[in-house]
């Protein structure tokens, strides 16, 4: 019995494929903000940034997805800020 | 003053049912007054776990619209005095009863009974919100499989978030076998994942098949299944008891083989 399971079986057990899984899937719906909070969050940052560049706020794109990290440990949730700046002129409050 | 438990789950079919009926058994056994609640409205299976289904007359939407008296609607069990089931409405549907009544009704049982168990419906729409509207504590009941327990984190999420922290886990139809192939995820995996402390590890059993055709509870018998559930029940009680040794009825050519595996 355990020669043919060995024989077929793929170097990582079913049982830690469904770990694994499961893992990911739990961290990212427990990643998943209610689109009230969303909303705050944005508004919250929008502040913040606004008080050093001037930011096309019609172009901010903020969700919380899953990515790939360099070092290829597998999928991760992450908040992720997409936040077009306006000119450049303002930049040279920053530097102060 | 009694305590309330919701026993619930997310996903159907992972053993409420089985579970609200083996529990309350086991602490009736154990001399407490208990009544078990079936809150799945339109959908009652509780009954017919606990053999009780011929004697209904009334039942919980009765009870919370006034057509009769909570004593009026409660069953005496067949085997244990201090035992009481209030049945569920098979013909209303989730919203004859809101929350506020089930509280009210949690409330009110709280001053005669020791335990009241609310069987939880499976989702986690108006049905649930019922079931734990009154509750201190919680079971959440899981199976080892990636549906039941991601369904399982959604109802740990949406206990705390109604100010249920009180939360325990059973694991419920483990099959040692398929964990120790690496084919199921073991208790510790699903405890990891989850991280609420475990209660309870009932073994996949086919006495509860047999026990559920004939509508007696196997708690507190010989096999696996029956002393698992009795230990759950102490463990409620605030007893210190071990874990089951759920390998220890592996067959003859199993227990050969695991001699030849060292």
């Amino acid at each position: 019995m355990s020669f043919f399971s060995n024989f077929f079986k793929s170097s990582e057990s079913s049982s830690d494929i469904a770990k694994n899984r499961l893992k990911v899937a739990i961290t990212s719906d427990r990643a998943v903000c209610s689109p009230e909070i969303m909303e705050k969050m944005k508004n919250e940052i929008i502040q913040v940034i606004s008080k050093y560049v001037d930011i096309d706020v019609e172009g901010l794109d903020i969700k919380v997805k899953q990515m790939e990290l360099d070092d290829h440990s597998g999928p991760v949730n992450a908040v992720y800020a997409n936040i077009p700046i306006k000119g450049s002129k303002n930049f040279r409050k920053s530097g102060v | 003053m009694g305590e309330v438990i919701v026993i619930t789950s997310g996903k159907g079919g992972v053993g409420k049912t089985t579970t609200t009926a083996n529990v309350g058994t086991g602490l009736a056994m154990l001399g407490k007054k208990v009544v078990l609640i079936d809150t799945d409205i339109g959908l009652r299976n509780l009954d017919v776990v606990m053999g009780l289904e011929n004697r209904i007359v009334y039942n919980l939407v009765d009870v919370v619209e006034n057509n009769c008296r909570i004593t009026q609607a409660l069953i005496k069990d067949k085997r244990y005095p201090n035992l009481y089931l209030l049945p569920s409405a098979q013909t209303k549907d989730k919203t004859a009863v809101s929350p506020e009544q089930m509280k009210k009704l949690a409330d009110e049982l709280r001053e005669e009974f020791d335990y009241i168990l609310m069987d939880c419906p499976a989702g986690i729409e108006q049905g649930f919100k019922n079931a734990i509207a009154g509750a201190d504590r919680a079971l959440v009941v899981t199976t080892p499989e990636v549906s039941a327990v991601r369904d399982a984190d959604r109802i740990i999420g949406l206990l705390e978030a109604n100010e249920i922290h009180h939360t325990h886990l059973i694991v419920n139809r483990l099959r040692v076998d398929m964990v120790k192939s690496k084919n199921m995820m073991s208790s510790d995996d699903v405890v990891e994942i989850l991280a609420v402390d475990l209660i309870g590890v009932v073994p996949d059993d086919e006495n509860i098949v047999i026990s559920t055709n004939n509508g007696e509870p196997l708690v507190g018998s010989e096999c696996l299944a029956g002393q698992a559930y009795m230990n759950i029940c102490n463990r409620l009680l605030g007893q210190e008891v071990p874990f089951l040794e759920l390998d220890a009825n592996k067959g003859f050519f199993q227990k050969i083989a695991s001699i030849f595996k060292k």
